[in-house]
């Protein structure tokens, strides 16, 4: 099938690597990949911090640019939620409203799309390290996502998956917030980062690179040893 | 930014940091979540019971009127006097004038958050009355002139030594480190205030329309000896209180035992039906309820966010919220601290001057998911957002939106930007963290990832 694949612009500017992969899983699973040039950004930024006026054009603009994908992937659980959870909700009332509520409905996040939709769990990677699973709030509330991605690292050869007891606490990144409330955001991941720690994993896997970018920023400043990546790219791992 | 935007900037800085303070609440809540996830499987189907919860409050609040006139007509018949309060001030005229009426000096009062809402001690205090506090966390805050922590654990952020240390000095007990010591110096102090008291005044955790009924619900047997034993009985309560039916308990009361302290049931849930009738042996003379509505109506005229009304106090949802764990309930400088202050606070007393706190959250969820009568909690919290946006935008922060807005709907823009970005990557690290740095706010605890050399975009279509 061709599937359209948005990613996010964070990822596009920090972590390009975690898009490549799942560029390269999706195609080698035999699939067309098609990547918009005009879509950047999904408006989270303006939309969380209250700025809906603000969001709508930026949404507006993916729609404009969705609105004839057959099957969208989203490569981050957080961006995915804002399409398929709050989209409908920005648009309720306006034009655009039936199209925000047919798009959110064919968009998937990437871990999801693999098992849910296309029924994959094994990608033949193989990645020898010990691993903890960080769910990102947005897709593990509000999509429900927490075993997809469970499953593909079961398969991946080498991987040892040691859960922390705070898998399901946030991170403390929440988008804007990290800036207005840092020193609440620091202490929420340092939180996190010692129940990662505790496992004695080598690194924190999540299928949301914000997440990441903020435990990594820690572990980098604090001198730890644990590094972060991307599902993706571990499932790219050969 | 408001006073009280401030504060909290301030108290949560220092607390963020505090980590004596973050074990000790770590400590209190690991024990609560297990005892709490225990409670949780004794039911045959908890997210079944959540959605009965939520289905008979939604029921609740939205025939309030009905249920409201239901409950008053039936324990007004068994001689109970009602009187309803549109506001704060209203409520404390009301008891106050009671409290004349009976030419009282003492009064004796287990919890209720109603009453911290409406700060009842400081007027009843100022009136030249007594006011003694006889839940155990709510006298051991009382003594150390302290708001309660958290509403249903008031005094979970102190340890025993520091509970020992207080009573020494205040009450002049010997110091000990044993909390059954520690409850029965409690005990031996409260039990005289008890027999000496005018006036009981008590909270409510639900009421009744069916039957017309009061519930408290406790695990001290204060609020039991509050009602019994003084000749005049106040309960406030918020208008929210209010079930439909006598069965509904048998589903809310092992709820809130079990989300309030992981308790299958709490010790004591008594039913209050009226004042001493005749022939009975115990209970008050006189019996008032004073209805408070203080904003409640408010809320309930928001169609969006009525559900907040749902709420049975259980504190859960501070319990498993980030925030709180961090920041401690004190940092909130509200009555109604967490997720479900963090909500309704703005509707009591002011969106602008309470935005804060519904900016201060990651929205994770974590409330919303844990909440035993489906309080949409962090979806609230973004509508509040959206609400203070609307009512008084912030120039910069819009215009910044506006910008971006331009900037990643105009692609070859976003590829200048981060042009810029690789650029200035490298000067921006000079001054990391300092003052100088446009990013502080992240790297003054934090590293910033490096700008990719080739992006996601450029990648793409290279190989294209």
């Amino acid at each position: 099938m061709t599937i359209t694949l948005f990613i996010p612009c964070f990822v596009d500017a920090l972590f390009p690597h975690a898009g490549i992969s799942m560029v390269e899983i999706l195609e080698r699973l035999g699939h067309t990949v098609v990547c918009p040039e005009e879509i950047v950004c999904c408006g989270q930024p303006p939309f969380n911090s209250g700025y809906w006026d603000e969001a709508r054009p930026v949404a507006a603009k993916v729609l404009e640019q969705l609105k004839d994908a057959e099957i969208v992937v989203i490569g981050s659980g957080s961006c995915g939620a804002m399409v398929k959870r709050f989209y409908p909700e920005l648009f309720a009332n306006t034009p655009q409203a039936e199209t925000a509520k047919k798009i959110a409905a064919r968009t998937w996040e990437f871990s999801d799309f693999l098992v849910t939709k296309l029924g994959v769990t094994d990608l033949g990677a193989w990645f020898p390290h010990k691993v903890t699973f960080h769910d990102g709030c947005h897709g593990l509330r509000e999509l429900g996502i927490k075993k997809s991605p469970r499953t593909l690292l079961g398969h991946v050869q080498g991987l040892q998956l040691i859960e922390m007891s705070e898998a399901e606490t946030c991170c403390g990144f929440g988008g804007t917030f990290a800036a207005k409330f840092p020193m609440i955001s620091t202490a929420m991941g340092d939180v996190k980062c010692a129940s990662a720690a505790e496992t004695g994993a080598e690194y924190v896997v999540s299928n949301d690179s914000s997440c990441l970018m903020h435990l990594q920023g820690l572990l980098s400043r604090q001198g730890k040893p644990m590094k972060t990546i991307h599902l993706a790219e571990v499932l790219n791992h050969k | 930014m408001s006073a009280f935007a401030t504060q909290f900037l301030k108290q949560a800085r220092v607390m963020a940091a505090d980590l004596r303070h973050r074990r000790i609440i770590r400590s209190a809540l690991g024990n609560y979540e297990i005892a709490r996830d225990k409670g949780n499987a004794s039911f045959q189907d908890w997210q079944g019971a959540r959605q009965l919860a939520a289905q008979t409050k939604w029921e609740a609040i939205n025939h309030l009127d009905k249920y409201l006139e239901q409950f008053v007509a039936k324990i007004e018949a068994r001689g109970t006097k009602v009187h309803w309060a549109s506001t704060g001030d209203r409520a404390r005229e009301i008891i106050l004038q009671i409290v004349r009426d009976k030419k009282a000096h003492s009064i004796i009062k287990s919890k209720a958050m109603t009453a911290e809402e409406i700060h009842l001690n400081d007027t009843l205090e100022e009136a030249g009355l007594t006011v003694v506090e006889n839940d155990l966390g709510e006298f051991i805050v009382q003594l150390r002139h302290e708001a309660p922590y958290h509403i249903v654990f008031p005094s979970m952020h102190l340890t025993r030594g520091e509970i020992s240390r207080l009573f020494e000095s205040e009450l002049g007990s010997a110091p000990t480190n044993d909390p059954e010591e520690l409850t029965m110096i409690a005990r031996r102090v409260l039990r005289e205030k008890y027999l000496t008291a005018d006036i009981g005044i008590t909270g409510a955790n639900f009421a009744i329309a069916e039957t017309g009924m009061v519930s408290i619900t406790e695990n001290e047997g204060n609020a039991r000896l509050t009602a019994a034993l003084p000749k005049t009985m106040i309960t406030l309560m918020g208008i929210e209180k209010v079930l439909p039916r006598l069965d509904d308990l048998a589903l809310f009361l092992p709820m809130l035992a079990t989300m309030g302290t992981g308790q299958q049931l709490t010790c004591y849930n008594t039913l209050y039906g009226g004042p001493r009738q005749p022939g009975e042996s115990d209970g008050p003379e006189e019996w008032h309820i004073v209805l408070l509505d203080n904003h409640r109506t408010e809320l309930l005229a928001d169609a969006e966010q009525r559900d907040a009304l749902h709420c049975i106090r259980c504190g859960a949802c501070l319990n498993v919220c980030p925030i709180f764990r961090n920041v401690g309930g004190h940092t909130y400088g509200t009555t109604y601290s967490g997720p479900i202050g963090s909500v309704i606070t703005p509707h009591l007393r002011g969106l602008l001057d309470w935005k804060h706190l519904s900016n201060a959250s990651s929205l994770c969820g974590a409330c919303t998911e844990t909440c035993p009568v489906k309080i949409d909690l962090h979806h609230h919290l973004l509508q509040n957002r959206r609400n203070a946006a609307k009512l008084k935008p912030s120039f910069f922060e819009r215009l910044a939106y506006k910008m971006f807005g331009f900037i990643v709907n105009r692609p070859a823009l976003w590829i200048i930007a981060k042009k810029f970005g690789r650029w200035g990557q490298p000067l921006q690290n000079l001054v990391k963290g300092s003052a100088l740095d446009p990013a502080k706010a992240w790297t003054q605890t934090r590293d910033l990832p490096k700008l990719a050399q080739e992006s996601f975009k450029d990648w793409w279509r290279n190989r294209k």
